[in-house]
Formats: C-alpha cells, structure tokens, sequence
C-alpha cells in the first residue's frame, strides 16, 4: 500500500541523513522525498511516498516520531488532500507533430517552456494520474528526457456544513 | 534564570558544563583535538579515568551508568579515537543505556577536508545514537551539552554524541549553564493511559493462566520494588528476559528464571501455555520469543514500554500502554485492592501455579557435574554465588559465560547484571567491571569472562592496576569460542572451524605481567579457595583461570526461529 507522509522537522544540517537512514537502516522503502521550508523557517517539511503494509506504515511513523529531530508526522491516508507533483518532459517534435502535441499540451493545460526546431520542453503539474497519463499519450512522438519532482501534499479544508 | 560566570574557553566551559550535569567521573583518552579539555582536566577537580582503548573507555562509562543509573561520560579525540567508540556506542544504545560521548573534532575550517585524524563521526554514529550534535558555534556549546544530558537519560535512555571541533574548544564566551531544556519534538511520554491501565487489570483478574514477562525496562525506570509489590499482590509467576535479571528477585517464590534461547524450562513452558502475557519494560526480542508466531500465542498480551516503537514491533499486542514503567506499575497497584473478582482469580490461577511448580521442580536448570570428570564453569559460577553470597556486581563477557552468569547466579537486586544483551558485544565485561568498580569502590566487582571475549579488551587491566581497583576477572577457560563452537556442534555438523583458541597467553604470567594477581586452576576441588583468595585481594586486579571442560554447552537451547517449547534439555 502506498502511503504519503508529511514530516515537520526542524530544520537543522543532517536532518535530512537521520530521516532517510531511518529509512535504509530499518529497510523501509522510499519511493520520493521533498523538503522545503515552512511558514516557519525554522521547521522544514518533508513529503515522503512510501510504502508498506499496516504494520510497517505504524512503525515508520512510530520511528519517525522518535527522532529528536522530528516534530510531527501525518500520514494522509484515508483523508481528502491534494497531492501534485511536477514533471519536465523534452520530446520530439518536428513538423508534423507539432499540432497534435500542442494539443494534448492544451488538454492536460501543461505549458510549453523551450522550444527548438526538433524538440519541446513541457512543464505539467499534477497529480500522479495525470503525470502517468500524459507520459503515455506523449511516449509516441519520442521522450527524450524525463524529470520530475517528489509528490507533495496537503489536506483539503473540511466544508461547513 | 541562567548561571553566568564570566568568559571562559570552550574547553573550560565544557567542564563547568559537566559540574552543572553533577558528572564525577570521565571515562577517556586524549589526543590532539581534544588536547584543550585535557589542559583544562589538568588542574580540575573532576576525575578522568585513562583507559587503554577508546572502547574501553565506552564500556566502562556503560558499566558506570549501568550500575549507578546516572549517564557515562565518555572523553576522547577526533578521528580514529572517535572511530574507537562506535562498537561501544551501539552497544548502549542497544541497551538503552543513558551516556554522553564527547569526541574531538579538526577546527571546522578543516572539516570535510580530509584532515589528519578527522572522521566523520556525527554521520558514523548517526544509527547509533539516541541523538548527536556537531558543535560548530561555541555559542551552542552549553545548550547542546544541557540538551545532551537530558536526551540521554530521559525517556527511553540511551546514548548521545557531542563532536566538539579544536577551535570551539579554544573560542573565548561567556559562560552561562541554561536551567531548561526547549526541544519542541522531544516530549517521553511518562504517564500511562488510565483507560489502558484498568483494562489491564480487568484482563489479569479474568486470565486463569497469567505471566509476568519483565526486561530491561524495569531496572532502567527503577521500579524494581514496585514490580515486586505488583507481582505479590496479584501472585503473579514472573520470568525476567537477559536484560531484566535482577529487577525481580531471582530468589523469590514467584520467579520462574530467566526466559527465552537458554530460559529455564518452567519459564519457557509457562510462556508458551500462558492466556495472559504482561510484558513490562521488554521488547520481544527474537532470542527472547523464538518464533513469533507461537510466542504465547493463547494469550492477551498486555505490554507497558515508555517506548512506543516497541510496541507491536514484533509481536501484536491487545493492550498497549506507553509510559514509565516505574508510573505505570504505582498506577496499577492501586487499582487492585478494588478490583472485581480478586477472590475468584486468587482461585481460577490456583491450578497455574501448581502446573509451574511442576515444570519447575521436574526439570531444574542443570550440568552433569562429576567430581572426578572435568571441572565444569557451571560449578564455578555456583561457587562463586556461594562464595559471594549473591552480593556483587557481576559483569559478563558475550556467550556462554554470560548464560552460565544469568542462570546459576542468582540475582535479587537491580544493578548487578551488568551485561551486553542486544548487540552481544565481546570485551565489554572487563571495561564494565571497572566502570562499576569506580561508581562502588567497596563492592564485589566480577567479570565472568571467557578465553575468547576476555581477549578483546584485556590491556584494560592496566587501567584497573592504575586505579587499584580490585576488579575480579573470572576466566571459564574452554580453549574455544564456546557458544559458536555449540552452535557448530549442533547445526554445523560438529564442523568446528575456526573456534579453537587453544593458543592463549598463561594468564597467571599476564596478570603479573601487568601488576596484577594471577590465580589459575583446573580442579574441582580448589575452585572455592582460589575464589576466597580472590576475594581478599582489595588493592589490585585478580585474573582467575578456571580451566573448564570444553565440551560443555549451555542448556536449555531453544534453536534460532523454533517455538520456546521446543528447548534441547541437558
């Protein structure tokens, strides 16, 4: 089972080893890890997918919990969130191929960012599903590279009722 | 409120620091990155004690702490001095034993720059350390030493490392010991949950069959007088793991022995048919539970541990309760004299009581002994119980010296079982030994070592000829690496590979050699007088050479992954 976890840790140099040899030294899986600062620049968050069934998803959190270093985890499971991630994909794209990919960049609203005479860099922004979806409809006309980021995540705010 | 008094080096301050925490005595080596403090130690009022080996230096402060309860301290240099420490860090923090390692460290400018006797040992001990810090600003340094102490010996115990690079050292500041620690993310949690703690009591009346199965959590939290008082009230039978010997009376009606690989049969046995499991302070640990699957498998299990990551790590539990074990017991005491249905438990576990009598009486813990056979180390360490009257701080080495240690010495007191048990580490008994003799100068201090392990840390005997101290050292000389030559007879085929050590220095001459007593014999008769010899020497070390039948094996032996009750009996 997959899991995202969010992770506030305060941000101090080698916090970011301690999560990720938790990880390794107690043969947990990562699948993508991101950090950045919070409102607070002294705590940053880290979203990490993981996954694991029951028993290991309560260890990690347990572990995770008791580090010094760590101020609070949430797994978003189970809970409306939000979850994105960003891709760069550069494909080719000569003249007769030009429309079509212009337009599945329309459909899935991705923005072309560089452009040359064979190629196009686009950026999408999305979640896993979308980014998986336009990677199929793209892998035709010829991927030449791929980057993207870790997901992150954020809980919806609950409706008044 | 804070303290201040003035500016002061780094290294003069860190030293103020250890006055404040109350430290009395540093376990250490020195060399050239740390060459400020010991400048500073010079003219101190604290006590170094100089080991011959960084890892020496851990286990001692290891045996200080646990003998005491108060954290190690532990001083040493930058690079190979730090690498020195790590065997002996992760053995504390396998124990959750609580002890402060400061190292030295190049001048940051250096840092990263492949200086000589640089090593990056916030990053090697990161997975072995409760927590650590790299000082870079002498502006942190009496924050993170305050924070240091207080990880260490809070919560779950264990280690924490402080690198302390040269210039910091020798930066000037003005000293002020902060009175409160601020970690926003550290918060043990003390206090038991009451909702768990009466649905534990509710569980115990209505069991038929119930165990008390305590570790090392107990003498860590002190609560051996309260685990006492809870046992007695509720009658409860009560096995210890390695860990917990000593914080339930091995004299006492209700204890079974110890449990687990070489537990006793009763114990063993009555963990297996239990259908109530009160794991207090104990983290089933795979040498404790055999296969999982069948570890009191009728059985609710109730389990109280301060750390919430033990909980359900191995094993499932149905009643949870994280908290101090020493609270959580006060808590549960109370709640008995109130609780329903005391008459019809008292006799519902009638039956129990009499089915572990039996299992006790039917299958002691046993040797083949023959007064004109070999000597056997069992008789020794008999004899040495008997010798000692069971008053003495007994250290180990790791294998079946260790086992003959916890199972034919009885231990009625916390602190007095001073072993190696999660990471299992050979040459930590000698070290040990001297750490508990510093903290207790008038005690019987013994390490009951064997030929392989005492090897490992052996030059720390130099140390304890320095210190005069009248550390005993109980050799049970098989001429083998004993528990791995058991193993290879019963799993290897009788392969013996590598396991005999038959070429060893003659320790009589050793520990003359060293300015120590040296006492050897390999007869069953003469074992009590050489151990009264021992016992009068009071200004030195004494090695004892006990020339033991090598073939001899620890019993019961439950195989690695088999369930406790399929035990190899003598």
């Amino acid at each position: 089972m997959r899991h995202t976890i969010s992770v506030l840790v305060i941000n101090e140099f080698g916090v970011l080893s301690r999560i990720s040899g938790l990880f390794s030294g107690r043969g947990f899986n990562i699948e993508s890890l991101t950090v950045a600062e919070t409102l607070d620049p002294a705590i940053s968050r880290m979203t990490i997918v993981t996954t694991g069934d029951e028993a290991i998803l309560e260890q990690i959190t347990k572990q995770l919990n008791k580090l010094v270093s760590v101020i609070k985890v949430h797994d978003f499971k189970g809970e409306p969130h939000i979850e994105r991630e960003l891709l760069l994909i550069k494909i080719t794209a000569n003249a007769e191929t030009r429309a079509e990919v212009l337009r599945i960049v329309d459909i899935f609203r991705a923005k072309v960012v560089d452009v040359s005479p064979r190629a196009y860099t686009i950026e999408l922004t999305g979640d896993e599903e979308k980014v998986e979806a336009f990677k199929d409809l793209l892998r035709p006309f010829g991927i030449k590279e791929i980057v993207s980021t870790g997901r992150i995540a954020m809980p919806r705010t609950p409706k008044h009722k | 409120m804070t303290k201040k008094k003035g500016k002061m080096t780094g290294a003069e301050i860190f030293l103020e620091c250890l006055a404040e925490e109350k430290v009395d005595t540093i376990f250490g080596f020195p060399g050239g990155a740390v060459l400020p403090i010991y400048d500073a130690l010079y003219d101190a009022p604290i006590k170094h004690v100089l080991v011959r080996h960084e890892q020496g230096a851990v286990h001692a402060a290891d045996g200080y702490a646990r003998a005491t309860g108060r954290p190690g301290v532990v001083l040493v240099t930058s690079g190979p001095g730090a690498t020195n420490t790590v065997t002996g860090i992760a053995t504390a923090y396998m124990d959750s034993i609580p002890m402060v390692v400061f190292t030295g460290q190049v001048p940051t400018a250096l840092i990263g720059n492949d200086a000589f006797q640089e090593a990056d040992i916030v990053g090697i001990t990161r997975p072995c350390t409760k927590h650590n810090y790299l000082v870079k600003d002498i502006k942190d340094l009496t924050r993170v030493i305050k924070e240091a102490f207080y990880i260490a010996s809070t919560g779950r115990p264990g280690p924490v490392l402080v690198d302390l690079p040269k210039d910091v050292l020798n930066a000037t500041y003005e000293f002020s010991y902060p009175d409160k620690v601020e970690l926003p993310s550290y918060h043990p949690t003390y206090k038991g949950n009451s909702r768990q703690i009466q649905k534990a009591i509710d569980i115990i009346l209505k069991s038929k069959r119930p165990v008390v199965y305590a570790g090392g959590g107990v003498v860590l939290s002190d609560a051996a007088a309260q685990l006492k008082t809870f046992c007695e009230k509720l009658n409860l039978p009560t096995t210890n793991t390695l860990m917990g010997l000593g914080g339930f009376p091995g004299t006492h009606k209700l204890f079974m022995g110890m449990l687990g690989m070489h537990g006793t049969y009763a114990a063993n046995m009555a963990v297996t048919n239990t259908d109530c499991l009160i794991a207090i302070g104990s983290r089933f640990d795979d040498r404790v539970t055999g296969k999982t699957e069948e570890f009191a498998q009728y059985a609710k299990i109730i389990h109280i541990d301060i750390d919430p990551t033990s909980i359900s790590k191995n094993v499932k539990v149905d009643v949870p309760i994280v908290g101090d074990v020493c609270n959580v017991l006060k808590e549960l005491i109370k709640l008995v004299p109130a609780a329903k249905g005391l008459k019809e438990y008292k006799s519902n576990t009638a039956e129990w009581h009499e089915q572990i009598d039996k299992w006790s009486t039917t299958h002691k813990l046993s040797y083949k002994d023959s007064p004109k056979g070999r000597l056997k180390p069992q008789y020794v360490v008999e004899q040495l119980y008997k010798i000692t009257k069971g008053d003495a701080i007994i250290t180990t080495e790791v294998g079946q010296n260790q086992m003959w240690a916890a199972q034919f010495f009885l231990y009625d007191k916390p602190r007095t079982y001073l072993t190696s048990g999660g990471l299992g580490t050979m040459g930590f008994g000698l070290p040990a030994a001297i750490g508990a003799q510093i903290a207790f100068p008038k005690k019987t201090v013994v390490d009951i070592a064997g030929d392989g392990s005492i090897q490992m840390n052996i030059q720390e005997i130099a140390t304890a000829v320095q210190y005069k101290l009248p550390v005993k050292v109980v050799i049970l000389n098989n001429i083998v690496l004993g528990m791995v030559r058991q193993w290879q007879e019963f799993f290897y085929d009788k392969r013996y590979s590598h396991t005999c050590v038959s070429v060893a220095p003659d320790y009589v001459k050793l520990a003359d050699a060293y300015g120590a007593v040296g006492l050897a014999t390999g007869k069953r008769d003469e074992v009590a007088s050489v151990l009264k010899e021992a016992m009068k020497v009071k200004d030195r070390p004494v090695i004892m050479d006990f020339r033991v039948d090598p073939a001899e094996n620890v019993y019961p032996m439950v195989p690695a992954g088999q369930p406790l009750n399929k035990m190899l009996l003598v």
